[in-house]
Formats: C-alpha cells, sequence, structure tokens
C-alpha cells in the first residue's frame, strides 16, 4: 500500500520520460514522415488560431487597463508601454499559447490516439511493422512545436497591438510615450526566451498528450479520462516549466537599463 | 510458403494473476490451427502474445529463428513483415478509405508505383468481396465487411502467417461459412501458417488442420482435428460438443458440489466427425490429409457415422 502510492506516480512519470526519450530517438530515423507533419501542422493551426487571436486581444487589454490604472496612480504613465513587454512578451505569450496548444490542440491529439488505441488501429499498424511513434506521434510533437512558436508570434503581435489600442484609444495614453518606453525597455532575448519557451510548451503538451491517448484503457470511458488527464497534466506541467524557464532566463540575461 | 511457430513453455500474468502457463505447441508451417477456449480463458491475449504486442512472463516465441519474447524492438518490427494479423473488429484506420487501408503497408514499406499498388490491392479486394466499397470509410460499412477488409489488408504483403482474432464474432452463420470457406481457399492459395483464435465449434469442427483448447488457465490439448475430435478427455468432448455436462461450469470453473453431482452421469457418446472443408476451386492444399487417416494410424476408432457425409454433423455449415 504504501509503496503503491509512491509507486504509481513514479511509474506514470518515469513512462512518461521514456516516451519523451523514445520520441527524440525516433525523430531522427529515416524517413521523417513530412506529408503527416504538414497535414498535422495545418491541423493545429486551423483548431488553434481563432481562439488564439480572442484570447491575445483581451490579454493585452486587461494588461493596459490594470497597469495603467496602476501607473497612472504613480504618475509613470509614460511607462504603461513597458508593461506590454514584461507582460505579453515574455509571460503572455508563451502561457496563451501553451493553453491554447494544450487545450485544443492536446486534447485533439489525446482523443485521436485514445480512440486509435481501444480500436486497436495502434496495434494493427505496430503488426504492420510500423513504429507508431515514429510514424503518428513524431510528426505531431514537431507540427505543435513549429505551431506553437508561430502562436506565440501572433499571440505577442495582437496582444501588443490590443494593449497599445486600449491604452492610447480608451486611457488617453500618448502612442509616443507607450512605443518608446516599449522600445527602452524591450531587447531581442525576450523574443527569444519566448520563443524557445513556446517551443518547450509545444513538444511538452503534444508528447503527454499522445502518451496519455497511447495509453488509453478500457473503452470509450478509456479515452475521455485519458483526454482530461492529458490537459490537466499539460497544464500543471506547463506552468511549472514556465517558471523554471522565466527564473534562469532572469539570471542569464541582464534587464536593459534604462 | 508458410512459417513454422515455436511456442515452448509461455506463460502471461497480469500482476498476480495468471492467464494461462506453461504453453507449448508447435504451429506447424502451412497448415491451418484453432486455438479455442471459453470466454475469458485469454485467447486473445495468447495471439497478442505471438506478435509481440504483450511481452510473456516466461518462455519463448520462436519464428525463423527469432524468439519473439526477448528480441530488440527492431528485430521485432521486422519479423512482424511475415505476419497478417485480423483483428477482432477489422481494426481499419478510421481516417482512411478502405482502399487506402489496404493500400497502407504496401505505401509503407516497398517502393511500389501506384499502379502496381492498385494492381495489387483490387486483387485482394476482389480476393475479399470487396469491389465496388473502395471509396467508402471504415465507419460506413458493417463488421462483416469490415473483417473482411481486415483480412484484404493482412493479405496484403504475402504474409507466411495469418493470425485470425475471432473471425466469426458479430457474423450470422452464413457470413461466417463464406470467411470459413474463404481461409480454407487462402491456405490452399499462398500455403500460410494460419492461427485462428475463436470459439465457434462449427469453425473448429470443420475448417482446421489442428486444435488447441485453452482451458483453466492452461493448454489442455493440442494436435491434429481428428485427435481432438474424436478424444474423449472430459473438457475437450464438453468444449467440442457444446454441452453442459463436464468439467467447465458457468464460471472459469465449476465449483466442487456441481461436479460432485455431475459425477453419477458419464459423457455423452461422441457425434460424428465432419468432413474438413475442401478448397472450392478442388485444389489440393499442401497440408491437407486424407479423412480419417490420423484416426486409422493411431488405431483410434471414430464415432460411428464419422467422415461420411458433411451434412449429419450437428451444424455442419456446407
Amino acid at each position: 500500500m504504501s509503496l503503491g502510492v509512491v509507486a504509481a506516480p513514479a511509474r506514470v512519470a518515469g513512462g512518461l520520460f521514456a516516451f519523451m526519450l523514445d520520441v527524440l530517438v525516433a525523430t531522427f530515423r529515416f524517413p521523417f514522415q513530412i506529408r503527416e507533419f504538414l497535414q498535422q501542422a495545418w491541423f493545429i493551426v486551423t483548431v488553434t488560431i481563432i481562439p488564439t487571436i480572442f484570447v491575445a486581444i483581451p490579454f493585452g487589454a486587461v494588461i493596459a487597463l490594470q497597469v495603467g490604472g496602476l501607473i497612472r496612480q504613480f504618475g509613470a504613465q509614460s511607462f504603461t508601454g513597458s508593461a506590454a513587454v514584461l507582460a505579453v512578451v515574455r509571460e503572455a505569450g508563451p502561457i496563451a499559447t501553451a493553453l491554447l496548444i494544450a487545450g485544443a490542440a492536446g486534447s485533439a491529439i489525446a482523443a485521436d490516439f485514445g480512440a486509435r488505441r481501444i480500436r486497436e488501429e495502434l496495434d494493427a499498424m505496430m503488426v504492420l511493422g510500423i513504429d507508431p511513434i515514429h510514424r503518428l506521434v513524431v510528426p505531431r510533437v514537431w507540427a505543435c512545436v513549429l505551431v506553437a512558436v508561430a502562436l506565440n508570434g501572433l499571440v505577442t503581435i495582437v496582444g501588443v497591438a490590443g494593449g497599445y489600442f486600449f491604452n492610447v484609444v480608451l486611457q488617453d495614453g500618448t502612442p509616443g510615450a507607450y512605443i518608446a518606453s516599449f522600445s527602452a525597455l524591450a531587447q531581442v532575448p525576450d523574443l527569444i526566451q519566448a520563443m524557445v519557451k513556446s517551443m518547450i510548451f509545444g513538444f511538452l503538451a503534444a508528447v503527454v498528450a499522445a502518451y496519455k491517448g497511447m495509453n488509453a484503457k478500457g473503452g470509450p470511458k478509456g479515452v475521455g479520462d485519458a483526454v482530461n488527464e492529458s490537459v490537466v497534466i499539460t497544464f500543471t506541467l506547463l506552468f511549472v516549466v514556465n517558471f523554471v524557464v522565466s527564473a534562469v532566463y532572469m539570471q542569464l540575461v541582464p534587464p536593459k537599463g534604462m | 510458403m508458410g512459417a513454422e511457430v515455436q511456442v515452448s513453455h509461455l506463460t502471461k500474468k497480469f500482476g498476480k494473476q495468471l492467464i494461462w502457463g506453461d504453453v507449448s505447441l508447435t504451429l506447424p508451417a502451412g497448415e491451418i490451427s484453432v486455438m479455442l477456449g471459453p470466454s475469458g480463458t485469454g485467447k486473445s491475449v495468447f495471439l497478442k502474445t505471438l506478435i509481440g504486442l504483450i511481452k510473456p512472463d516466461e518462455g519463448s516465441v520462436i519464428i525463423e529463428g527469432v524468439d519473439i519474447a526477448s528480441c530488440s524492438e527492431r528485430q521485432l518490427y521486422e519479423v512482424r513483415k511475415l505476419f497478417g494479423v485480423l483483428f477482432q473488429d477489422g481494426a481499419m484506420f478510421g481516417s482512411m478509405t478502405l482502399y487506402d487501408n489496404v493500400a497502407f503497408p504496401l505505401r509503407e514499406h516497398t517502393k511500389k508505383s501506384e499502379s502496381q499498388i492498385r494492381q495489387i490491392v483490387m486483387e485482394k479486394m476482389e480476393l475479399t468481396g470487396l469491389i465496388g466499397a473502395e471509396d467508402k470509410l471504415p465507419g460506413e460499412i458493417s463488421g462483416g465487411m469490415r473483417k473482411r477488409a481486415g483480412l484484404a489488408r493482412a493479405l496484403v504483403l504475402d504474409p507466411q502467417i495469418l493470425l485470425i482474432d475471432e473471425p466469426d464474432s458479430g457474423l450470422d452463420p452464413v457470413r461466417t461459412a463464406y470467411i470459413n470457406q474463404l481461409f480454407i481457399d487462402l491456405n490452399a492459395a499462398i500455403d500460410a501458417t494460419f492461427l485462428i483464435v475463436t470459439h465457434d465449434i462449427n469453425t473448429a469442427r470443420t475448417v482446421p488442420d489442428n486444435i488447441g483448447l485453452l482451458y483453466h488457465k492452461h493448454l489442455a490439448m493440442f494436435g491434429p482435428r481428428e485427435m481432438l475430435l474424436s478424444s474423449t478427455e472430459p473438457v475437450v468432448a464438453q468444449f467440442l460438443n457444446a454441452q453442459r455436462v463436464g468439467p467447465i461450469g458457468m464460471s472459469e470453473e465449476k465449483d466442487a458440489d456441481q461436479l460432485a453431482a455431475e459425477a453419477g452421469f458419464s459423457m455423452p457418446p461422441l457425434p460424428p466427425i465432419t468432413r474438413q472443408l475442401e478448397p472450392s476451386n478442388g485444389m489440393q492444399r499442401r497440408a491437407q490429409r486424407p479423412a480419417g487417416q490420423w484416426c486409422r494410424e493411431n488405431g483410434v476408432v471414430p464415432p460411428p457415422g464419422s467422415f461420411e457425409d458433411a451434412v449429419t454433423a450437428p451444424g455442419a455449415s456446407t
């Protein structure tokens, strides 16, 4: 009993890690499934792009509203633009991307693999001498990585534009101050770390979803459970990883002086 | 040409629960074997162990010198190319049409041109009677058709070993008779080693060259068809004749009281042995043996009326 409490989660974590290594190894096996990769990338784009825009606009706006109000009390309106850098580019971009990749793409991948597992399609594929990790998982994982990076760019642009709109049009900020303070704090590494983060998030979300889906058991209910678990695990994992990457970034890259 | 499958001392447990233990048998090359057993005796698990989808706890499965139970993942994928497997529900890829499903192994494993692929795929689809359904999705067709499509896909790489999981589940008796005849004709045509997992007695009585019976976590008997059909071993006789009298109960095993109550009764006499199905085009299967040969060679007197006419047996299909 006491052993089971420790062993069960450890086994899941170990299985997930082993699966991740399998995916990495299979990535370099010839031939890379270009067709499946492109199809999946397109599929992920179609399920995530609209929600991304709708999440990104209010994200930028809320930050502009909240920080704008606070900053005005300090009398530092000219720095509202900088809030957009810190909040949207560094954190909100990757996090919003993570939520959408996990919620929209991850759940779709987990449901797809879960259904294939219980219908014995994955067994059939293995029996036909085809490794499903190489044929199905690897293209999905890298499609997710690609789309996550692209979505991060989209969230950043839409978020900053939304912040600009709310700040300048609704809060009577000046365009010049917004842009000046933005470029006073922003630096290229901010964007790079956001892209690296979103790559990691896309990778993890796809790996967790594929792992959970491929290990679904017990009929249709098992598929539902697998999707549910994959979204919950991914969210938890991504927020922890986000914290770690942010902390490392703060240590590595000095903030730009003003 | 078929390949021989040597299974020795195979044991599988899920956790602490033993599924079956110490199963040893040899599926002779090019012959049709049937694995029987009451529901829940791990027949499907046995089939999945033979292709390495499930790792056994002990024992070995040797095919062309490779032990499936202990070989590397890479070797396993190589050996699996010898296999064709028909899963219970066909296991078709839901996102592809039947044509693409059947063409899938060819596209993945061979460098054949699309026109060559088309030729092979249409040949297999004709063999399984699927002409006209090429563009259908697996979700749009009946269970029997999915099964035949699964069979077409299993055949497309010219397998040497064909594993078939419950071909008769969910099929009506007429379709079952057709699919059984198809197995015989296929065996005559491609000479592959067949293993059919089923609990349909009619299939077991008329199709195979060899019969195995899994019961109570072990292999009760495995041998030539006539040996099992003429056997008076209670478990074998009970199962092959679908009787209630005998050691197999509603749950896995009858309890002591029930067995004691039945102790006074003797097993009913065996029904006549039916003739085996023959290829429909008059071809001779390589593994085919004259009716009654095993009984004569081993000095066993078959039940009266055996081999006279297929129609005399209960539930005979042809």
